[in-house]
């Protein structure tokens, strides 16, 4: 094999043509349906159509992340899945935590929330 | 103490690799820009949080549902897309190092990159026309500073996209290019990925609100 | 203002302030003769060539530590000034230190502590130590390295600038908005504070991808992950807590800079902004930053315990399983350093209860250096001199840590004196001990030669000792209510106490001297403290199979891994060093191109600061073309001749 090919073969996981069309497909579709399910307001309850477009999203992501990022559990011998894996493990805690902490900061330290023994 | 080993047994043990190859260079490149990625990824949680914490303060001014048009949104967020795809298929050219056809669709990506910031641009000067920039409310604070810091990075990455042109003009697929090139192309993917997020969260459900 | 100077003026300049006119004539005959010397011995030429630009992991591991060393000096001299202050100001006096300077004072003095003083010890000595442990030639990105090394010493001179030139912040050392907002702060020592760490920061995150990629990568054949030696068990969490830590900093400094710079409203108390949302973001950074310090100073302790005890180190797996629950669980206990802000019981209880969690491991460590050190036989040395030290004192300031931890408890004891001697003997006891224990360990692995015991035990004393006298009084004092960061005392029953700690500042000052002295002894004597076979600790880790110092290319050899504590196995089965069949080695070519990117951040960050405008965008164009030329470059490495190895290696 020449250096090049060498190099390559040793190199980071690639996509096919049938992958990024697939992709590409899946990601028209998961995005186009929230847009319309928001735009036209076809569902009535706003809260159903907020946890659907949230759900489309995660969905989109995940396949942004296979078909687009080639994520898989083998690459570097799993670590840039461990990596991923932490990261969202820590974006969930850093983001869940601060709304949770900033909720009741608001709650408890809005002016006329004072308790007065 | 363990016996000593005999001669023999030294022989077997191997302490020292001495049929060593050398190593192609830029074997961590792909891990460590992945992780680099990662720390990005967190930057932008930071920006969600702060909007999510900040995004109904209105500050008595205007509310995404008067400021946000869905229409530019959705063909801003088609342009990003198709790049994606036509940064795809650039790499499926260069992997075979078809030079030619993979710069046409670098190029390509590159235009529908410009057209994405050019776009936000647009809204971003509407906004601050109407009286609606960043200084107005934090709601809007949040919105700049997400979307925009968004935007920095596509913009970083065109300049990248045009200086790898350069490079893989001057000196083909050589190894080092491929792998700037699958740099860029995660880079690429996870401003997509994050953009998924910004639209989603801060247009979508916002104007839902 | 002006378009040419921005904000700058000679108003900037602290003519009228007496205290700053000495340092700076200090600071300059210092700085001129240093520059004389130099030239004299024609040395610029040899600095630019073997140090400044060099990608070599030794070299920038050992600048980082003269960087943090020299920033300690600085650091400390804010903490006697402050001890001195606060001694004096009884009984109607107010001290010699106005509020506006006595503010920046214990402002600098904790930025250089963390960022400049802790943080590039931390990173010289992982820097220097875990390619060498694991068998590789160098990091995985030694151009990034060096860079690393230029941005931190980039933002260590736009702190000192602020000395001379403009002022530093006096928000305290974490800048909380509304204090560190343009309305109440709208001089210049805010902008130096955000552009001076954001700077460094960039260089840390760097460095952490760069350590994180390097461990995970390159260790040699055989040297599987329960194989590795702890100190680099420990460095591979730092590195992930870098990681994960140092995007959430730099993104709050970014919006603080925006609320500045812009306008905007994310900390402002009006139009709709939150002052608590950066207290809650900059402790999800800081309660890792803390981590960050101590992990390595727990893997330098697990080295040292098991090589003077001469024993393998007790309990190898749990001490890995504490350091990496250690890692996961400093993400969820950020809100304990706020605890009174009012977030509530449900909120208080749970960040409570997992910072009381958080201590388990790290007691289990406690418990296995202790049996360690059982029945071994123990060589009292520098190194493990400091390690016993540590145990006493940094166990004192950890049950302190668990009893701020009860947030009842906190309610009374946050910020007062309390829990600036609980911070301080963590990091001190801790932090500091540990990295003049691996100074000492690895000071002869380094230069040849080790330090000068004598020296060594007699700054060791006044550190130990002072470090009781300076904090033991900070204690009582919390505990008897006092808050921290006062400038003057009304009560004149406390000033015994303050007394006493300034005492003990004093002793430290002596502990430092004496480390100065002890450096300077070093090498007068450095023939008969030399270090001839590379391993003058019988030492059980790869680092000792090398010469002192190692050659450029560490290895003649990668070697080949069977157990952990490699060396020691390698010793026990009569391993013979090969003195043939040397190949060449492939290794990374120097480079200026990380010290002018850092130089051109430095100007940026001034320009920024004195918003000199047209200087900024100049250096933001300068900067993105030096980069991308940099880029062009693909030469970037060159062979070390099998000949040149052979020659080498016939030396030692």
């Amino acid at each position: 094999m020449s250096t090049i090919d060498h190099a390559l073969a040793h190199e980071a996981p690639h996509g096919t043509l049938r992958e990024y069309l697939i992709g590409f497909g899946l990601s028209v579709v998961l995005t186009a349906i929230p847009f319309w399910l928001v735009m036209s307001g076809a569902l009535a309850s706003k809260q159903a159509t907020g946890f659907i477009i949230m759900g489309f999203a995660v969905v989109q992501i995940v396949v942004h992340m296979i078909y687009f990022l080639h994520m898989n559990a083998k690459s570097d011998e799993g670590w840039t899945m461990v990596a991923l894996v932490f990261t969202l493990i820590l974006v969930v805690i850093a983001l869940a935590g601060s709304l949770w902490i900033m909720h009741h900061l608001n709650t408890n330290m809005m002016p006329g929330m004072m308790q007065v023994p | 103490m363990t016996r000593m080993l005999t001669a023999a047994e030294v022989e077997a043990v191997a302490f020292h690799d001495l049929h060593e190859h050398e190593h192609a260079a830029g074997g961590s490149t792909m891990l460590g820009f992945w992780i680099y990625l990662m720390s990005d990824c967190l930057i932008f949680a930071v920006l969600f949080a702060m909007y999510g914490v900040l995004g109904a303060s209105y500050a008595g001014g205007p509310t995404p549902k008067e400021l946000f048009d869905l229409n530019l949104v959705a063909v801003n967020t088609s342009m990003l897309l198709l790049s994606s795809i036509t940064y795809g298929f650039a790499m499926l050219e260069a992997r075979r190092h078809r030079v030619a056809a993979a710069q046409v669709w670098l190029a390509i990506t590159g235009l529908f990159g410009l057209a994405f910031l050019g776009i936000e641009l647009f809204e971003f000067h509407h906004l601050i026309l109407e009286g609606a920039g960043p200084q107005r409310s934090a709601f809007l604070s949040s919105f700049f500073a997400l979307v925009g810091t968004h935007g920095l990075h596509v913009s970083v990455g065109i300049i990248w996209l045009a200086t790898l042109m350069v490079q893989v003009g001057k000196h083909g697929v050589v190894p080092a290019n491929y792998r700037r090139l699958n740099c860029l192309s995660l880079f690429w993917h996870f401003l997509d990925v994050v953009w998924i997020g910004v639209f989603t969260i801060v247009y979508l459900l916002s104007t839902l609100r | 203002m002006s378009t040419v100077f921005g904000k700058l003026s000679f108003d900037a300049l602290p003519f009228h302030e007496p205290i700053l006119v000495a340092t700076f004539v200090a600071v300059a005959i210092g700085g001129l003769a240093v520059f004389a010397a130099v030239t004299r011995y024609r040395l610029w030429g040899y600095l630019w060539r073997e140090w400044f630009t060099s990608i070599d992991h030794k070299k920038i591991g050992i600048m980082y530590t003269v960087l943090g060393l020299v920033m300690l000096l600085r650091g400390f001299a804010d903490a006697i000034m402050m001890r001195l202050q606060q001694a004096m100001a009884f009984n109607g006096s107010e001290g010699y230190l106005p509020a506006h300077h006595y503010d920046q004072v214990f402002t600098a003095h904790g930025v250089i502590m963390i960022f400049f003083v802790a943080m590039p010890l931390v990173t010289g000595l992982m820097n220097y130590v875990v390619p060498l442990q694991i068998g590789a030639r160098d990091v995985a990105f030694p151009f990034l390295n060096n860079f690393s090394l230029w941005m931190t010493v980039s933002g260590a001179l736009l702190v000192m600038t602020s000395l001379f030139v403009g002022e530093f912040a006096r928000t305290g050392w974490l800048a909380y908005p509304p204090l560190s907002e343009l309305q109440f702060s709208p001089d210049v020592g805010v902008d130096y504070y955000i552009w001076s760490l954001q700077i460094a920061g960039v260089g840390t995150l760097l460095s952490g991808v760069n350590l994180l990629a390097t461990i995970i990568k390159m260790r040699a054949p055989g040297m599987t992950l329960m194989k590795m030696p702890v100190f680099t068990w420990t460095a591979l969490c730092t590195n992930v807590l870098i990681v994960a830590s140092f995007p959430v900093l730099t993104a709050v400094l970014a919006l603080l800079s925006l609320d500045r710079y812009v306008g905007t409203n994310f900390f402002t108390n009006e139009l709709g902004g939150n002052p608590m949302m950066y207290v809650n973001l900059i402790w999800i950074w800081g309660h890792p930053e803390v981590y960050i310090l101590i992990l390595p100073a727990f893997g330098i302790f697990s080295e040292v315990a098991s090589t003077f005890s001469g024993k393998r180190l007790f309990g190898y797996s749990s001490m890995v399983y504490a350091t990496v629950v250690i890692t996961i669980l400093s993400y969820l206990v950020w809100l304990h350093h706020f605890f009174t802000m009012g977030s509530g019981a449900s909120v208080n209880s749970f960040f409570g209860i997992t910072t009381m969690i958080i201590s388990i491991p790290t007691g289990a460590k406690i418990f296995n250096w202790l049996f360690t050190m059982y029945r071994g036989r123990i060589r009292f040395e520098l190194p493990m001199m400091w390690t016993v030290a540590f145990m006493l004192t940094f166990v004192i300031g950890g049950m302190t840590g668990v009893l701020l931890a009860v947030p009842p408890a906190d309610f009374v004891l946050h910020n007062s004196l309390f829990l600036v001697a609980h911070f301080h003997n963590v990091i001190i006891g801790g932090v500091l001990f540990g990295l003049f224990a691996g100074i000492n360990y690895w000071f002869p692995k380094a230069f040849g030669f080790r330090l000068d015991p004598f020296w060594g035990k007699v700054s060791f004393w006044f550190w130990v000792v002072g470090f009781w006298f300076a904090f033991a009084p900070l204690y009582v004092l919390g505990l008897m209510g006092v808050t921290r960061r006062l400038r003057y005392f009304d009560d004149p029953s406390l000033q015994i106490w303050f007394v006493i700690a300034a005492f003990g500042a004093v002793l430290i000052a002596l502990g430092i001297g004496a480390f100065l002295v002890q450096v300077y002894v070093t090498i007068r004597r450095r023939k008969a403290l030399a270090d001839p076979t590379g391993d003058p600790w019988e030492g059980r880790t790869l680092e000792w199979s090398t010469s002192s110092p190692p050659p450029e290319y560490n290895f003649a050899f990668t070697p080949i891994i069977h157990d952990s504590d490699a060396w020691w196995d390698m010793k026990q089965r009569g391993y013979r060093r090969p003195t043939s069949g040397f190949k060449p080695i492939l290794m990374p070519r120097n480079t200026g191109a990380g010290f002018i990117l850092a130089a051109l951040s430095t100007v940026l960050g001034f320009a920024l600061i004195w918003h000199i405008w047209w200087l900024a965008a100049s250096s933001v164009v300068a900067l993105l073309v030096v980069a991308i030329h940099h880029t062009f470059n693909y030469e970037r490495e060159f062979r070390i001749s099998a000949e040149h190895v052979r020659t080498v290696e016939a030396a030692r």
